[in-house]
């Protein structure tokens, strides 16, 4: 590595430096520039006069007397209720992560084991599944849901999340297990063990990195989904996203669209220590599907 | 794995798949052919001193009996696909006949609803996936030809843009080019126009989304490149660099060869993702000047009058086009399948 660096010669070593400081820019300066601007008033953020005035803060200083103010975020949490919709989002993402490994980790085993064809049918069907757009399905759930009322529930939506997660957990879970060789629990079912308690005792043990990985992926589609939430629950149960939306509408006449911007650094900050403590799970994840395909 | 035990492993999956998925794909291609009742009318005769007079009222009784026993409402054949909303085919051969030319009768076919949200979906479709395919490309070279021990956080910083939820992304986005924004101040200042507003401009708005397409996909595109390079022979590296190629002859006959069939993978993933584009239109809304296939479902499905009818039939040819786009995938998983 270190022969091939010197090799390189002065205009390829610029020319790298130029294209990742500008990548660099472009995928973190939006992140610490909202983070910044989350702390000023409208009138800073917003500037009419001088875009500088969101680094300075002139008006936040005029207004609340501070350089920074966190009355946004205050507007946002305690008067719009914020903190409700971030229970929701809470209660959503661990009911939906759960059941969907459990379902998940089932299914993939049983696909990734199974010599019969029919199990690749199974697999291809997932896969047109995995391909539909969620608000197409959303239209198919409404007349039912509303004939049957179950609408606007938090239950229901936990299901459908689950069950649009389904193809992609199947996926993603049938590739890891036809890593771990077949032997493990065929010994053990050679001593006398069912198929099923191959599973509990031989299985399970080994199976926390990729159960972690498909994991981290099934809370990304839960916390970051918005078509199938903002249809599905009702105001008193919306989650994170669909909340954020609704500050556009209503708040953005009332001129406080401080309250879109504090909350969508909320919603930004548990993604951002997800990467940071993650990283390495979220690339093998990422990866697992391309490069052995 | 017997037949039995397989049954039972895959049994909740499949339950799941099987109401949520596959059953609403059925209710909406059932919906689309079906329109709501009309109002039952019934005509009231009401007598007093003057004499008597008919009039005409709706029959609330007839008109719940006749939901309940036919909940989904007439059947309309294939009424809803040829209307306004959808494929006007009735709109589309009047401008066919009055338009002077092809220009013209582009502009007019862009006025209808279901083609405006289709050539944008289509055009944000195309457009991106390549330059998703040749930021990613650019990106993971550099990221690999620097120094190990910055990598780390070069992935760190590079991931963000991809995991961000994409509504959130796209505000963050839309908030910057704000005529008031860092952005769009900027933009002012290059252009010289004080009033110059990406959202009161068709073509800049367009510009914007996909901006944002690529912003939010090229870290995905990244990413796979990246994890191929690490698996570049350095044998064959070395080998072309004592026959005397230089580093862009390396990419060209070593490196771009080897990550091929990457690029099938992430260009066949990104079109399929592409074609769902919505939440920046929601975040930019941008309705006005674009519209996407997602979207228009979702118009119809909010609102006070739900067109339930109207959304089935949006969402049975957004299916088909799903289908068009996943052909090549499913051939070349087949293909995969039958020749392990």
């Amino acid at each position: 590595m270190s022969s091939k660096a010197q090799r390189q010669p002065a205009t390829v070593t610029c020319l790298v430096v130029a294209i990742l400081a500008i990548w660099m820019i472009l995928a973190a300066f939006p992140f610490l520039w909202t983070l910044w601007g989350s702390f000023k008033v409208e009138g800073d953020f917003f500037s009419k006069a001088n875009w500088a005035n969101a680094l300075t803060g002139r008006l936040t200083l005029i207004e609340t007397g501070g350089p920074f103010t966190s009355d946004g975020y205050y507007g946002a949490w305690v008067q719009e209720e914020f903190w409700r919709a971030a229970l929701n989002s809470t209660i959503v993402c661990f009911f939906v992560v759960t059941i969907s490994l459990t379902l998940g980790t089932l299914g993939g085993y049983a696909l990734a084991r199974s010599t019969y064809r029919y199990a690749f049918w199974f697999l291809l069907a997932a896969l047109i599944f995995r391909a539909m757009p969620p608000i197409t399905l959303v239209s198919g759930y409404l007349p039912v849901f509303f004939q049957w009322n179950l609408w606007g529930h938090t239950a229901t939506t936990v299901i459908v999340l689950v069950a649009i997660n389904q193809p992609f957990t199947l996926w993603m879970l049938h590739s890891f297990f036809k890593n771990i060789p077949a032997e493990l629990d065929e010994s053990a079912m050679v001593d006398g063990c069912t198929r099923f308690q191959a599973f509990r005792n031989v299985i399970i043990p080994v199976m926390w990195p990729g159960v972690i990985t498909t994991g981290l992926f099934s809370f990304l589609l839960a916390y970051n989904d918005f078509a199938v939430t903002t249809m599905l629950l009702s105001k008193e149960n919306q989650t994170m996203i669909p909340k954020v939306a609704s500050f556009l509408g209503t708040t953005q006449t009332k001129g406080n669209v401080m309250f879109a911007v504090s909350s969508v650094v909320s919603v930004t900050a548990p993604l951002f220590l997800m990467v940071l403590f993650f990283q390495r799970q979220i690339v093998s994840g990422l990866t697992a599907g391309a490069v052995k395909g | 794995m017997k037949h039995k035990p397989f049954f039972w492993f895959v049994f909740p999956s499949a339950l799941a798949m099987l109401l949520f998925i596959f059953f609403p794909i059925v209710s909406v291609i059932v919906q689309s052919v079906h329109v709501e009742h009309e109002q039952v009318i019934k005509i009231v005769e009401t007598c007093d001193l003057f004499g008597c007079k008919e009039s005409t009222t709706v029959d609330h009784d007839a008109n719940a009996a006749l939901r309940s026993e036919r909940p989904l409402g007439q059947f309309s054949g294939l009424k809803i696909y040829a209307d306004r909303n959808h494929l006007a085919i009735d709109d589309l051969g009047g401008n066919w006949t009055s338009s002077k030319s092809w220009r013209d009768f582009g502009t007019q076919i862009l006025n209808l609803p279901f083609y405006k949200a289709i050539t944008f979906t289509l055009v944000f479709t195309f457009v991106v996936t390549p330059l998703v395919i040749i930021f990613g490309f650019v990106v993971a070279v550099s990221v690999n030809s620097a120094v190990k021990k910055i990598r780390g956080p070069l992935i760190f910083f590079s991931l963000l843009p991809m995991m961000i939820t994409p509504l959130v992304g796209a505000l963050i986005l839309f908030w910057m080019v704000d005529a008031r924004g860092i952005v769009g101040s900027t933009l002012q200042y290059l252009a010289g126009d004080p009033d110059l507003s990406v959202k009161a401009s068709t073509p800049l708005t367009w510009v914007m989304l996909m901006v944002y397409g690529v912003w939010h996909a090229a870290p995905f595109a990244f990413i796979v490149y990246y994890a191929g390079l690490q698996s570049v022979s350095q044998d064959t590296l070395e080998a072309a660099r004592v026959d005397g190629a230089n580093r862009w002859l390396q990419i060209r006959h070593v490196i771009i060869p080897h990550l091929l069939p990457l690029t099938t993978f992430i260009a066949l993933m990104q079109l399929m993702d592409n074609f769902r584009v919505f939440e920046p239109i929601v975040s930019f809304s941008a309705e006005a000047h674009a519209t996407s296939l997602s979207w228009a479902i979702y118009n119809d499905l909010g609102g006070e009058t739900r067109q339930l009818s109207s959304a089935a039939a949006t969402s049975v040819l957004t299916i088909i086009g799903v289908a068009i786009l996943l052909s090549p995938v499913l051939v070349r998983t087949w293909r995969e399948y039958d020749r392990k």
